[in-house]
């Protein structure tokens, strides 16, 4: 690891402050994707803002219809969390399967969504949701948020606060891990919520995305049997050791049947 | 350059590190608690697991200043004051849970986090998952999957006394 | 003399299913390996590698790197040439078809001229502060001509490929054969049916959970140079370092190998950082330690297996084997380990049986230099990829026959009355009984009730396989004029020196050493049962050249074979002094004098003396045989075993598999072993346990893949897929036992059984799942992408027409 600046700022508009300060500053919330790349030397940050001192980036709510996260909420905290195990149940139990134990304890919902990862699980259920993601300006929704891998709608100095999960009536999850890093080789959350039916892929692709026929077999029939017959092309699909393109096609019907029979 | 302060094991220290320092680093080679250890570069093999607070972590995957003020607890510090080993200790030893040693503290530090977040018990699948981030070359974890399970009984109250594995 | 047998299981002896010794100061963070200890004034490394896969050196400048903070030497090639080091030695010399000695590049400390693999080492940097090595290895400029990559063992023996090597322009390291070939070709000239197969034994990264690491120290007063090392093998490493590269003799030199965190073979070779930092060391004046990281064990650490085998088998029209022909490319790496060119040769083709009285067999090994990390052997070495190989075949040809599994393998078992057996292939086998086995692992594995679990996972949507092996392993290595004749450049003895205190406690010095087998409490067992002492009395000491005489160290599964019996050996001296001891103080003739339950009695009478009472006159001998007789209670022995010893047994496995993902779950795996008589039968079912994970982790997740370019692709963790704890299940582990019949004990070995067997019983089982799909063979690692592109009919992984 290359050495840096470390500050700990105890509000947001300091620590947006310190970024906007240094184009080669970077923030850690968990840190469980940021420091694996720095122990590689990947990236020669000049300081890290540590954002675990901002008590406004935490917490649970419920706001009218939706479930409003903070960006500093650890998966193991949405896992295990009351208001989102009653509101959105397979919210929690995705987050009960990112990574591992120890990845959870740290890992933020915050950190996942800024950083992008094709792999991450969260983008999928943001998009398959209608989720919208809050920063420190703005409010973006989740159809604009994801651009591409590892990149975000997000400006340089702009920090994710919190996430909002309109309450959907019902939702599922099901991804295949990938067998060496246990990331998601391909997920499909799938969602009937008050903005419609969503239906959001990780994994899969360069960057997360919804399904739109999935979408709309499930709008005219939500069942397994109307995901089954919508097949997914393989253009575009990652392909790796691990799973060629027309393989993580597969999967994406695959685990979408999956979800929808965990949604019930 | 930083300085952190550290509660470890009840114990209250004051260290200089780098701001790129790891807390691994510190507990390794600044306390000298190497039980700890650092098994791989991808925060995957759990050899380094330890708590801070209630839950385990990996220590070689959060900075030493990102730890200042914490509370932390590492494989030397699970059992009583006068040696008795902690019940999960005693299992792996009883289950022959452990043949090289190396994964065993981040291995006994993660299972005494799931089974505390599981306080009606464990089936073996959940055991099996909860072990995820801890990488064993040796067992093939049928014997460590045994020792938590034991060891669960006897910190979630079911039993008073550990189970003894067949003779 | 032979063990005394226990007639019921004694507290602490043979059989008891002691709790281990060893485990307290693992489980209390109190172990001490090597990177946990610390030297007074020590500096660190860093080792500059190559990346990339095959280059021409054109140029090292140091100076910015030199200049950096903390940056105490930086040395190249050339350094090392300067100082007059050698190179990192081989200990196996191969002689091929015609006579013909195999090639032996030199394999530098430092990489001269050329670097022939990514990770191949360049420079080694010492600083204050690891950080700050590493930082200055960035720093250091290295000017490379690309060379083409051969990181293909098919590719590296095409004709005109480019040379890794000088001394072997064609890539080939030897071409070797052993057998009877116009034997072999007659009784396929006469064969009822040919079957072929084709398979490649994926190469895997040994990857022990503790890193490598090494440190070196010196003291200038006394000349000694001491390295603190992660090894199977002090004395080993010793030799081969002192002699071969640093050229300091052994009296000079010792090797200390503390609490190591598994080895699986990796930790058998004398790797270049060893080396690096013993000798920066005495230059500097100062200690140099050296730890490896995860990522960096994958480009430097011995892979293994590795192998790309033809094999033929000719059938009778009964299913009874008449000859076997194979043919394998075995990959070498880029230079050779320690051991490398015994494991496709020795440890391999000489294991072409298996448990069958094929009575024809001809098998040829070529051996290939590949722009790769070195390959050497890991946990079974040799032995997994013939019994892989055997396995696969035996179920391919009785799917080709028509015939059962289980039948075709009964019809050309070796009986029990066939023992001693001798191969076709060099080996002679002392003992088995591959039905016992069999029929034990049928039973606990309900084989009958099969089909219907596999129409209850039908039922469910999954597709449900069974698939047996029935095999047989050489341990135990070995006997030295054998392998000697076989191109060993050392003996494999073992070594015991045990040393009575006088009030009777017992430290057993041994040159085995202990990285995970528990030796400290087995072993234990083994003294506390033949001197009769209680085995808390017992101390076991491993892994310091400097404490004990010699000894060969633990790989082989040979630690309790031949390590053991070494223990035998100078306990029978033990008590054959303390018999005389005892003669004198009662005043009986020594022939009179029987030695049991830790007691000397004079036979007949009710007179006796205990162990410590006769230990205490050795030490204070004022009622003593001093004439004839001298003081001390402490003897040596060097046991030099017979034969190898061969561990066998039966390995049923179920899987099931979902056709959608292609994902191959293991939900049953039951495992008869022999493996002679069990010590400790709690650590030789961890053992098993542990081999049967090794196992499947190779049969379903575990592959090491180069690109063409000759850059690891599954460099870390998070391409190489290692088992998790999810990835198994319970086991259930049975022993079954014919002794050995030439070793003091009749041990036979259980390091490696789990690793050998395994493999050929799962795929055999992915095989008969898919068996509606007219699968005839898959390659390992069976992957969800491989098995899923199997069943939706694309991919490379389709079967083979038969031929």
């Amino acid at each position: 690891m290359y050495d840096f600046q470390y500050h700990k700022p105890a509000t947001i508009a300091d620590a947006v402050k310190l970024l906007a300060a240094d184009p080669e500053a970077r923030p850690v919330s968990g840190g469980m994707t940021l420091l694996p790349a720095l122990k590689h030397r990947l990236n020669k940050p000049t300081s890290l803002i540590d954002l675990s001192g901002i008590a406004e980036l935490r917490g649970v709510r419920r706001e009218g219809d939706a479930i409003v996260i903070g960006g500093m909420t650890t998966h193991y905290e949405v896992a295990t969390h009351p208001q989102i195990l009653a509101a959105i149940p397979a919210l929690a139990r995705m987050a009960a399967t990112i990574g591992d134990t120890q990845v959870r304890n740290r890992g933020t919902i915050g950190g996942s969504l800024a950083n992008n990862d094709p792999a991450a699980d969260y983008p999928a259920a943001a998009l398959a949701l209608r989720a919208t993601i809050i920063t420190d300006r703005r409010r973006i929704p989740a159809d604009e948020f994801f651009l591409g891998m590892f990149t975000t709608a997000l400006e340089a100095d702009e920090l994710v606060t919190g996430i909002s999960f309109p309450i959907p009536e019902k939702a599922g999850y099901a991804k295949l891990r990938n067998p060496a890093s246990r990331y998601s080789m391909t997920g499909v959350f799938v969602a009937k919520g008050p903005h419609g039916v969503g239906v959001g892929v990780n994994g899969a692709g360069p960057c997360a995305f919804r399904q739109a026929e999935m979408e709309a077999a499930l709008s005219a029939n939500w069942s397994v049997d109307a995901v089954a017959n919508v097949k997914q092309s393989p253009d575009d699909l990652n392909s790796d050791i691990h799973g060629s393109a027309a393989y993580r096609a597969n999967l994406v019907t695959v685990m979408a049947k999956r979800a929808v029979a965990d949604a019930g | 350059m930083p300085q952190v302060s550290l509660t470890v094991n009840g114990k209250s220290h004051t260290v200089d590190v780098e701001g790129r320092t790891l807390l691994v680093e510190v507990l390794r080679e600044k306390l000298r608690l190497t039980g700890t250890h650092v098994g791989c570069d991808t925060s995957q093999c759990g050899a380094c697991v330890v708590h801070i607070g209630e839950n385990s972590v990996k220590s070689c995957t959060i900075l030493a200043v990102q730890a200042d003020g914490a509370q932390i607890t590492t494989i030397e510090g699970i059992a009583a004051a006068d040696g008795t080993l902690h019940p999960m200790q005693e299992a792996f030893r009883e289950y022959h849970a452990l043949q090289c040693g190396f994964c065993t503290p981040g291995m006994v530090m993660s299972a005494i986090d799931l089974v505390k977040k599981h306080p009606s018990g464990l089936s073996e699948q959940e055991i099996r998952e909860g072990l995820e981030g801890n990488i064993c070359r040796c067992t093939g974890y049928h014997n460590i999957v045994k020792a938590i399970a034991a060891a669960a009984d006897v910190m979630n109250g079911k039993r008073t006394e550990l189970a003894r594995a067949a003779e | 003399m032979n063990v005394t047998l226990p007639s019921a299981v004694s507290s602490g002896g043979i059989g008891a299913r002691v709790r281990r010794k060893e485990d307290l100061r693992f489980l209390s963070g109190r172990g001490q390996y090597t990177d946990d200890l610390v030297r007074p004034n020590q500096l660190h490394s860093w080792i500059l590698r190559s990346p990339h896969a095959h280059a021409r050196i054109n140029s090292i400048d140091t100076a910015a790197a030199m200049a950096m903070p903390g940056v105490v030497a930086i040395y190249t090639a050339r350094d090392i040439e300067a100082a007059g080091l050698g190179g990192v030695p081989c200990g196996w010399q191969v002689t091929g078809k015609g006579g013909k000695v195999m090639a032996e590049p030199a394999h530098p400390v430092l990489a001269s001229g050329k670097v022939r693999h990514v990770g191949d080492p360049v420079a080694f940097i010492v600083a204050e502060t690891r950080a700050q090595a590493r930082d200055a290895a960035e720093a250091v400029e290295v000017g490379y001509t690309s060379l083409p990559a051969l990181p293909d063992l098919r590719a590296a023996t095409a004709p005109g490929a480019p040379s890794l090597h000088d001394e072997a322009p064609d890539n080939i390291c030897f071409d070797w054969e052993i057998g009877d070939k116009a034997a072999t070709d007659a009784a396929f000239a006469r064969a009822h049916k040919v079957v072929r197969f084709e398979t490649t034994n994926n190469r895997l990264v040994p990857n022990a959970m503790e890193p490598r690491a090494a440190i070196g120290d010196y003291d200038p007063n006394s000349g000694e140079h001491t390295l603190f090392t992660t090894s199977q093998n002090p004395h080993v490493i010793r030799l081969l370092m002192g002699a071969f590269v640093l050229k300091v003799p052994e009296h000079k030199l010792r090797v200390v190998a503390p609490d190591v965190g598994g080895g699986f073979g990796s930790k058998i070779y004398h790797y270049a950082e060893e080396a690096l930092v013993t000798w920066a060391a005495a230059q500097l004046k100062r200690p140099v330690r050296w730890t490896c990281e995860r990522s960096e064990s994958f480009l430097s650490d011995a892979h293994g297996r590795d192998h790309v085998t033809t094999a033929e088998l000719a059938l009778d029209s009964d299913g009874r084997f008449l000859g076997l022909r194979v043919e394998t490319l075995a990959n070498m790496g880029a230079y050779l380990s320690t051991f490398a060119p015994a494991v496709p040769t020795y440890l391999s083709a000489t294991l072409l049986a298996g448990v069958y009285t094929t009575p024809a067999i001809h098998g040829q090994v070529k051996a290939v230099f590949t722009s790769t990390v070195p390959v050497d052997a890991y946990r079974g070495a040799g032995r997994p990829e013939t019994t892989y190989l055997l396995e696969r075949l035996v179920d391919v040809a009785a799917r080709e026959m028509g015939m059962d599994r289980l039948e075709i393998r009964r019809r050309n078992f070796i009986q029990p009355d066939q023992f001693p057996y001798q191969t076709p292939v060099a080996l002679q086998y002392d003992s088995g009984d591959y039905e016992a086995t069999l029929r034990q692992a049928l039973e606990a594995a309900d084989y009958a009730g099969f089909e219907a679990r596999r129409a209850e996972a039908k039922g469910r949507g999954m597709l449900r396989g069974i698939g047996v092996s029935t095999y047989l392993e050489a341990c135990g290595i070995a006997p030295s004029k054998l392998v000697g004749q076989l191109g060993a450049r050392a003996g494999l003895y073992e070594v015991a020196n045990i040393r009575v205190h006088p009030t009777g406690s017992v430290t057993v010095f041994t040159g085995t050493h202990s990285h995970g087998q528990g030796h400290e409490t087995s072993f234990a067992q083994l003294v506390a049962e033949q001197l009769g002492v209680p085995i808390d009395m017992v101390e076991i000491v491993h892994g310091d050249t400097g404490k004990i005489p010699f000894g060969m160290g633990t790989y082989g599964s040979r630690s309790l074979a031949v390590g053991g019996s070494a223990m035998v050996r100078a306990m029978d001296k033990i008590i054959a002094k303390g018999k005389k001891i005892a003669a004198h103080l009662m005043e009986a003739s020594v022939e009179d004098i029987e030695f049991a339950d830790g007691r000397f009695r004079v036979a007949g009478t009710d007179r006796s003396k205990a162990f410590a009472e006769i230990s205490m006159a050795a030490y204070v001998p004022h009622d003593y045989p001093i004439e004839e007789l001298e003081p001390g209670l402490e003897e040596t022995a060097f046991y030099d075993p017979k034969n190898f010893t061969y561990p066998g047994g039966c390995h049923i496995c179920e899987v099931e598999i979902d056709p959608e993902t292609g994902g191959v779950e293991v939900v049953k795996f039951t495992a008869c072993d022999d493996v002679g008589r069990v010590i400790n039968p709690m650590i030789v079912e961890g053992q098993i346990q542990g081999g049967v994970a090794q196992g499947i982790g190779q049969a379903l997740i575990e592959n090491t893949v180069y690109d063409g370019e000759g850059q690891l692709l599954t460099a870390s963790f998070n391409d190489y897929a290692m088992p998790r704890a999810a990835t198994v299940p319970d086991f259930t582990v049975l022993t079954s036992t014919t002794l050995c019949t030439h070793n003091p004990l009749g041990v036979k070995g259980c390091g490696e059984v789990g690793a050998i067997g395994s493999p050929p019983a799962v795929m055999n089982a992915v095989v008969d799942a898919l068996r509606d799909y007219g699968v005839r063979h898959v390659e390992m690692p069976a992957t969800p992408l491989k098995i899923w592109s199997i069943i939706h009919g694309g991919g490379d992984a389709l079967p083979q027409a038969a031929e």
